[in-house]
Formats: structure tokens, sequence, C-alpha cells
């Protein structure tokens, strides 16, 4: 099934039925006829995308620039959502399964308080990849996020488990109040990265300026990210070889939390 | 039915159903892989004395492992998934978390697994730590040298221990020849030959005089006891008996094995290949040489 934007929406649309879970079954009239809220009005999904075909193996494909249109693949569990096109925020928010991939930019708050599948940007991504809403303490559960391009501030906060994977730069404050789970930065870390970790691992293969409460270990080369990298490539990063056969410094952090998190730096 | 002037007898293996696994270990050269994969083997020829029985199935290019690095991959059996688990502890716990350099993935995909490496992580003392990546769950624990590197779960199977065949020859320098073309021939995908180089010379039989002993020298195939048994085994010209034995994580990998093998075996010298059994009461497989030669 396809669904392609035909007007641009003038404020924010909340587009949480566009995922394979809700549409699974209907036909293209019914899903026509599903509402989405433009700003504070319920209006017919029609009103802004037109929808052809039908949803085989669970796949959906959406088309247009969609940088207004919120919620896409919201608490999705299973299939497949492809969109052509640049995407607004809370892109796979609270999903549990399945795969979206974007294959322009994406905005802020992506995998939201997400716990399984997989999210895949090819260009950019806003703010609070893979966060915590504000007032909430834990972020990511599980899955992976899989960035191509940069992102802004904060990926990661409150993350407790599960993967992110960022092509080019992340912003300030990577991984801050990050209880545990993965975070691999390609491009350079913004500043303050892992500023209130608990556990868990940021790795970036530039150098970095870190908080004096993280400590120094040692230079060596750890196992498990030979593994990551060589499973990076299949997703379709571009990991120079030296990546995965180099040595990385190995920092603990942060000594205000409980100085159990790790940031690993690739040593040139 | 004769290969070359070698006779093959008509009866059958008895093989038995045991549970199996696949490790691979990685390792920062092929040499330190082998190390670990020889020690982790050492010791497990037969599960009657070693508990379980292990062997090396094969190398595996660096591009063809979980890390990019040169691996080996090991086979290991026992007589339940519980004491595959036990055997997988101990071995990979002492003999590749031990080895320089090594890391050590689960290398078979099966609905039903033992917990390994969530064991071993309290080797860390609380400093061990874990990551998931594609749903597997593996320890990254500290040693002096790094970090050894392990999945959390293995995978187990059903499979098949104790296929055999023995290989009857008039001296022993033909008769070795035979079992080593044999073992070459033999070494494919799924299997392994738990005794060393692949061979065993102390065939057993269930059971003995000793009542503690639950088997003893298969007495019916040794030449030196041609005039004292009851009944041998042997044709007369025949003056050494070699035995291989193939455990497999399937009975068609097994048969195949084993037909192979035949087949490398039969030659001048060679005056039968028979295979062990117990009448056919005890093992859940019987493996026909007749059949397994027809193909």
């Amino acid at each position: 099934m396809k669904l392609v934007l035909h007007t641009q929406p003038e404020v924010p649309l909340e587009a949480e039925v566009i995922s394979p879970d809700f549409l699974n079954g209907k036909t293209a009239d019914e899903v026509a006829a599903l509402t989405l809220f433009h700003g504070n009005n319920e209006v017919p999904l029609s009103e802004f995308f037109d929808v052809s075909g039908e949803i085989e193996n669970a796949h959906i494909e959406v088309e247009g620039d969609l940088t207004k249109v919120k919620l896409l693949g919201h608490k999705m569990s299973d299939g497949s959502l492809t969109i052509k096109g640049s995407v607004g925020a809370h892109l796979g928010a609270e999903m549990t399964g399945g795969e979206i991939l974007v294959e322009g930019n994406a905005g802020d708050w992506i995998g939201r308080e997400m716990s399984g599948g997989r999210i895949i940007i090819k260009g950019d991504a806003g703010h609070l990849v893979g966060s915590a809403v504000r007032g909430s303490a834990t972020g990511m559960l599980g899955g992976e996020i899989i960035i191509q391009g940069n992102a802004r501030n904060e990926v990661g906060n409150g993350m407790r488990r599960g993967l992110i994977a960022i092509g080019g730069d992340s912003g300030d404050f990577t991984g801050v109040n990050m209880k545990a789970g993965t975070i691999f930065v390609l491009g350079k870390l913004g500043q303050r990265p892992g500023a209130g970790m608990i556990r868990g691992s940021i790795i970036s293969t530039q150098s970095a300026e870190l908080l004096p409460t993280f400590t120094y270990n040692t230079t060596f080369q750890p196992s498990f990210l030979r593994n990551y990298m060589i499973y990076f490539r299949k997703l379709g990063l571009d990991i120079r070889k030296e990546y995965i056969d180099g040595e990385y410094q190995r920092w603990s952090g942060d000594s205000l939390e409980l100085n159990k998190g790790e940031i690993l730096l690739y040593a040139d | 039915m004769l290969i070359n002037t070698t006779e093959i007898i008509d009866t059958f293996a008895e093989a038995f159903e045991m549970w199996g696994s696949r490790v691979i270990i990685t390792a920062e050269t092929e040499k330190w892989a082998m190390a670990a994969a020889r020690s982790m083997t050492g010791f497990a020829t037969s599960v009657i004395g070693c508990r379980c029985e292990a062997g090396i199935e094969h190398l595996i290019p660096a591009d063809d492992t979980p890390d990019g690095r040169p691996g080996v991959s090991v086979l290991l059996f026992a007589g339940s998934a519980k004491g595959v688990g036990n055997r997988l502890v101990e071995r990979v716990g002492q003999c590749v978390m031990t080895c320089p350099t090594t890391a050590c993935f689960n290398g078979l995909e099966s609905t039903e697994s033992v917990v390994v490496g969530g064991k071993l992580r309290y080797f860390g003392d609380g400093y061990q730590s874990s990551k998931v990546l594609g749903g597997q769950r593996s320890w990254r624990i500290p040693v002096m040298e790094g970090e050894f590197y392990v999945d959390e779960s293995f995978g187990l199977q059903q499979a098949v221990g104790g296929g055999n065949f023995l290989v009857l020859g008039k001296d022993l320098g033909v008769t070795l020849e035979a079992v080593e073309a044999a073992v070459d021939a033999m070494r494919i995908a799924d299997i392994i030959l738990p005794f060393p180089d692949g061979v065993v010379r102390s065939g057993s039989k269930i059971g003995s005089k000793y009542k503690e002993l639950p088997a003893s020298t298969n007495d019916a195939y040794c030449p030196s006891l041609r005039g004292r048994v009851p009944e041998t085994a042997l044709p007369e010209d025949v003056t050494c008996v070699l035995e291989i034995v193939i455990d497999g994580l399937n009975e068609t990998a097994v048969a195949e094995s084993m037909r192979l093998g035949i087949n490398a075996a039969a030659r001048e010298g060679v005056v039968q290949i028979t295979a062990g059994n117990y009448g056919g009461d005890l093992g859940q497989y019987h493996l026909q040489l007749h059949d397994i030669l027809r193909g």
C-alpha cells in the first residue's frame, strides 16, 4: 500500500494511524477514511494523502515531504514502513518491532521510548534520538536506531537498553543520563558526552573532550567492537577497516553516578 | 559386498541419540584460535570416560566469522542437554577464556539452548557487562589481557553419537594407511571424529568381568586373544584392527562421512570392514553399511 502526501499541512499532522499494525487488513478506501489530528482539528486522512494499493507482507510506503507529519509508525510491532522523503518528529515512538526505513531526514524524538524493532535513517536526525520524553527518566528500552547522517543534541537521553549508531556527528550531551545500552558515533561527539551516565557504552571514532568525571583506563582493542562494526557495515554504514582492527581509549564514568559507564575513543 | 579386494560385512553400526552444540572460537591469529580449540577438545574422546565427546569441525576464514578474525568451529556432544551445558561452561571457561585474544560465539541456531556466557560472566566479579546485538546477548568479561567476549547462550540439538566402522588389516602398516586415508576423506561439515586424529585402537564392548566397569576391551576383535576368547570375530589373516568413531549433528552427515571413509579405506591388505553394534537393542540408530555404500 502506498500513501502519497498531496497537501502540505500548515501545522503538525499527528499520523499515528500510519503503521502496519493499524492498517493491516484495511482497504485503500478504509484507510483514506481514517482520521488524523491536524492541529486540534480531526480530519480524514484523504485530506492530506492519496492512498492506493493493498497491504502485502505488512509493508507500507509513504511518500512526500513529511517534515510536518508526526508519529509515523507509533507503537508499531511488526511489518515494515518505508518513507520516501523526510519525516517529522516522534517517528517510531514506543515501537516494539518491525522496521522503519527513511530515505530522507528525520525530526526530533525518533524512536522515543521504543523497546524493539529497527529504525534506519539515510539522512540526518534531529534532537533526542531514542530518548525519554520530558519528565520521564527512562528512554529507549531496546531495538536499534541507525542514522547514516548526523544527529543533534541528547542522543539516547535516559536510554536503558538498545543500540543507536550514527554515521556522522552527534550533538551535545550524547548519552546524557543513559542507564545502559550502546551508542556509536562514527563522527565527532558534541560537548559533555555521557554526562550523568550510569552504565552503558558511548563509542566514537574521533577524539573528544570529556568531562573531568571520566577516568582514563587503558588503550586496547575491545573484542565486541569488531562484531558491532561488521554488523553496521551490513546495515550500510561506511566503516573503515582501521575502525575494526584499531585500538580504543577506554574512559570510565560518570563518577558522579555509579562510574560503571564507558566512553571508548578510537586511538588514531 | 566387495570394494577393491576388501569385503564389506553386511552389518550395521549402532549409534546413539546425543545432544550436540557448535562453538565458534575466534582469535587474533589462527594459531591462537587453534590453541583454544585443541585445548577445548582435549580429553573428549568418549562419554564413557570424559563425560563428553568433542572435536574440531573445520577452520573458518576471517571473512566468515562474527568478528572478522580467523576462527575454528568445534562440535561438542553429550548424553543430555544439561550435560552439554555443563561441559561447555567448563571447557569454554577453562580452555577458551584462558587463551589469549579469543572470543567465543554460538554456531548453532536452534530453538533449544543452554546458558554458557551467562554463567561464565561471574568470573568478572561485578566488572562484567553485557551487550545485545541482533537479538543475541553476549558478555564482556574483563581479563588481564583485555576482555573475553562470549555469547550468553549456545544452541543445541539432538544429534547422533557413535557411528563407527572397523578396519581389519593384514598388518599394522596397511591398516594405519587405510584409516589415515579414511580420516582425510571423512572430515565433512556437521561431524567430528573424537578419537586421536580420528582413530581408536581400544574399541570396547559393553560390560566387564569387573562389575564397576561399564565397558571393557572388545576381545572378539583383539588378534592377541584369538586363541583364548570363546568366539573370535577375526579372519585368520588379520593381525590388526583399528576403528573410526563418528559423531554428527544429524544421521545423514554421519552416514555420508562413513561412506566416504569406507571407500577410502578399502584396499589391498584390508581384509574386511565391519561395524560395531550391540545387537541393535541399545542404540536408536542402525547405520547399515551396505545401505550407506549403495547411497
